[in-house]
C-alpha cells in the first residue's frame, strides 16, 4: 500500500474530516479535524498498520501570518511493514487551547504529549499524568510560543540586541 | 510483632554516578523491589528548539553539537541532511562529502558504543573494560582533533557538504584504527561474555517484548535487541547508505545480554562500513555547487565580485529555503534522531522539533524495572544507553 493509498482511504472513512492534503519534497501532510483525531489515529495504527508514533510537535503559527486557529499539534506516524511516514496535523483554536490525548493509541505520546503541553502550552483532554516535563514544576509560562521572549520573561535582551 | 509492610520513597540522582548525567529516578520500594519508579528530566534543558529560532540555518549546527554530546557527528549529519531536503539539494552533495559523512558517522557509532559499553559495566562492577574501551575512544577523540580542532562538538558538517577536508594522513590512521578495533571488540568479549557475574546481572533483566517497545516508542539498538528489525541506515538509506554492504544485527531475547550482543555487533559491522567507505574514498569537491548556500572558496572571495557578495550574504543574512516543512531522521547511535524543520521562507527556522532517541528510550525505564530489584535499575539504565543533553535539549 503507498502512502497514497493509506490518504485515499482515511479520505473514505472520514469524509468530513480531512481538511487538507499537501505533499513537500515528497512528504504527504494531512491537516484533520482536531475532534476526530482519536478515531483517525485509531484507524491508522489498527488498519493501516501505522504502528508507531515516531514524533510529536506542536506548532504556534502566530508569527506565520496565515489565516485559521493559532496552534497545530504534529504526529508524525510510521508504518514499520510498508516503512511509510505519514504527517498528521490537527488545528488547534487559541482560547484554552486542547485536544484529547492520543496516549491510548500509542504508549509514546505520554512524554511527547507532556512535552507538548509544557513548551507550547497545549492541553491534552484524558491524559494520564499531565504534568510539566523539562521545565520545573512552578514555572510559567510556555516558552516555545513565539510571543515568548527568548531571554526570558522580565529581562532586556543580551546587551540590547534586538532580534 | 508483625512485619512492616509501609514502602519507602528514595531519591536516586541526580547526582548518582550511575544515572549517566542529571537524571533523578524517585524510587517507592518495599524492602529490595521496586514498586514504582518515577523519572524526573529536564535538569540539562537549555531550549535548543527555540534558540534555533532565533539563529540562522547554519548557526545551529553547533547546538546540535550539544545534544547527544557522545555522538556529535551523528546530530550535526542529521540537522544538515534536514537543511539540504528542505533546501531541495540532496542530489546535488559530492560524492566525497558524503562517503567522508558516512565514514565518521559510523566511527561516531564506535565511539558511542564504546562509552556505552565501558559505564555499563561499571555501573554492573566491571572496572577493567571501562580502561580499554576508554583507550579507543581517546583514539577517535583525536581523530575528531585532528579534523574539527574540537575533541567533542565537532560543528564540523556543512549544509552542502563538509567546512574542510581531511588532513594529509587521516585516512591512513583510521586504517590503522579499523583493523586492531575487532581485536579490541574480541577483549571486551573476553572480558565479559563469559564471565559469570555478567551474565547473572544481565540475562533476563530489563525485558520488553517487541511490541511494547514499537509501542513506547523505542528505536535503534534496544528495538533490535527485542526482535524488530528496523534500521533506517538499510530501510530508508540517506548519505548513500544503500552503497554499502552491511548487517543489520537482530537478536528475539528482549532482555539486556540480547542488547548487549546486538550493540557488540553493531561496532564490528561499523568497522566494515567505514572500511568500504576508505575504499571509496576519491579526490573532488567537498562542498556542493550551490552558490546562495554553501560557501564560496577563500579564493574567490578575494578575488571575483560573484564570490565576495556571495560570501558576504550568506554570511550576513543566512540562506532562505521556500516555505514548506519536512522531517529528516538518521540512524544516530541511540536510535532514531529526527528533526522536523519548518519553514516560513525566512532565514531563520521557524520551528525545529528535535525527535531524540534518548528522550522515547527512557520512557520505557518504569516498565522495564517495575517488579524488579534496584540493582537492576542500575543494569536498564546502562542498557537504554541514554544520554541526558539528548533527553533534555
Amino acid at each position: 500500500m503507498t502512502d497514497q493509498a493509506a490518504v485515499e482511504k482515511l479520505k473514505a472513512k472520514f469524509p468530513g474530516s480531512v481538511l487538507e492534503v499537501k505533499e513537500f519534497r515528497g512528504e504527504l501532510t494531512l491537516t484533520v479535524k482536531a475532534e476526530d483525531i482519536v478515531a483517525i489515529c485509531t484507524f491508522c495504527k489498527k488498519e493501516l498498520g501505522y504502528t508507531m508514533l515516531a514524533d510529536l510537535a506542536g506548532l504556534d503559527l502566530s508569527a506565520m501570518g496565515v489565516a485559521g486557529p493559532r496552534f497545530q499539534v504534529v504526529y508524525n506516524i510510521y508504518n514499520i511493514k510498508a516503512k511509510q511516514r505519514l504527517r498528521l496535523k490537527a488545528p488547534v483554536e487559541e482560547r484554552g487551547p486542547r485536544i484529547d490525548t492520543v496516549s491510548g493509541v500509542w504508549g509514546s505520546a505520554n512524554w511527547l504529549e507532556r512535552e507538548c503541553w509544557d513548551l507550547m502550552g497545549i492541553s491534552f483532554n484524558n491524559h494520564p499524568d499531565l504534568r510539566r516535563i523539562l521545565m520545573p514544576d512552578d514555572w510559567v509560562g510556555h516558552p516555545l510560543r513565539k510571543d515568548y521572549p527568548v531571554q526570558g520573561p522580565d529581562r532586556e535582551p543580551y546587551q540590547g540586541r534586538q532580534i | 510483632m508483625a512485619a512492616m509492610t509501609e514502602t519507602m520513597t528514595i531519591n536516586m540522582g541526580p547526582q548518582h554516578p550511575s544515572t549517566h548525567g542529571v537524571l533523578r529516578l524517585v524510587l517507592e520500594l518495599d524492602g529490595e523491589n521496586v514498586v514504582k519508579a518515577t523519572p524526573h528530566i529536564g535538569f540539562l534543558h537549555r531550549g535548543v528548539e527555540k534558540l534555533s529560532e532565533y539563529r540562522t540555518y547554519h548557526q545551529v549546527i553547533p547546538l546540535t553539537d550539544r545534544l547527544d554530546y557522545l555522538a556529535p557527528m551523528s546530530n550535526n549529519l542529521g540537522y544538515v541532511l534536514a537543511v539540504e531536503k528542505l533546501l531541495g539539494i540532496t542530489d546535488q552533495i559530492p560524492e566525497r562529502a558524503k562517503v567522508i559523512r558516512v565514514m565518521l558517522a559510523e566511527l561516531t557509532r564506535i565511539k558511542s558504543h564504546l562509552v556505552w559499553l565501558a559505564c555499563h559495566a561499571l555501573d554492573i562492577g566491571a572496572m577493567t573494560v571501562f580502561i580499554y574501551c576508554f583507550r579507543e575512544r581517546e583514539h577517535i577523540m583525536e581523530m575528531y582533533e585532528k579534523i574539527s580542532g574540537a575533541r567533542m562538538t565537532s560543528n564540523y558538517f556543512r549544509v552542502g557538504g563538509l567546512s574542510a577536508d581531511l588532513p594529509a594522513g587521516f585516512e591512513k590512521e583510521v586504517r590503522e584504527f579499523i583493523d586492531a578495533m575487532p581485536g579490541h571488540i574480541e577483549t571486551y568479549e573476553g572480558l565479559l561474555t563469559g564471565n559469570k557475574i555478567w551474565q547473572k546481572r544481565i540475562v533476563g533483566v530489563g525485558v520488553i517484548s517487541g511490541e511494547d517497545a514499537l509501542d513506547i516508542g523505542i528505536t535503534g539498538g534496544s528495538l533490535r535487541g527485542s526482535g524488530i528489525d528496523w534500521d533506517l541506515r538499510r530501510d530508508h538509506p540517506y548519505s548513500g547508505y544503500e552503497d554499502y554492504d552491511f548487517k543489520v544485527p537482530v537478536d528475539d531475547g528482549c532482555d539486556t545480554w540480547a542488547r548487549y550482543k546486538v550493540r557488540l555487533d553493531e561496532m564490528r559491522e561499523s568497522c566494515k562500513i567505514v572500511r568500504q567507505a576508505l575504499d571509496k574514498l576519491k579526490p573532488g569537491p567537498i562542498l556542493a555547487d550551490v552558490p546562495k548556500v554553501c560557501l564560496p572558496p577563500k579564493q574567490d572571495v578575494v578575488n571575483t565580485i560573484e564570490g565576495l557578495i556571495h560570501h558576504f550574504k550568506i554570511i550576513t543574512e543566512g540562506f532562505k529555503p521556500e516555505a514548506g516543512e519536512i522531517y529528516q531522521s538518521v540512524e544516530a547511535p541511540k536510535g532514531e534522531l529526527g528533526f522536523y524543520l519548518v519553514s516560513d521562507g525566512s532565514a531563520r527556522p521557524y520551528r525545529m522539533k528535535i525527535r531524540p532517541p534518548s528522550f522515547l528510550n527512557l520512557q520505557a525505564l518504569p516498565q522495564m524495572v517495575e517488579g524488579r530489584l534496584i540493582a537492576d535499575v542500575v543494569a536498564v539504565i546502562g542498557t537504554l544507553d541514554i544520554v541526558l543533553g539528548d533527553i533534555d535539549r
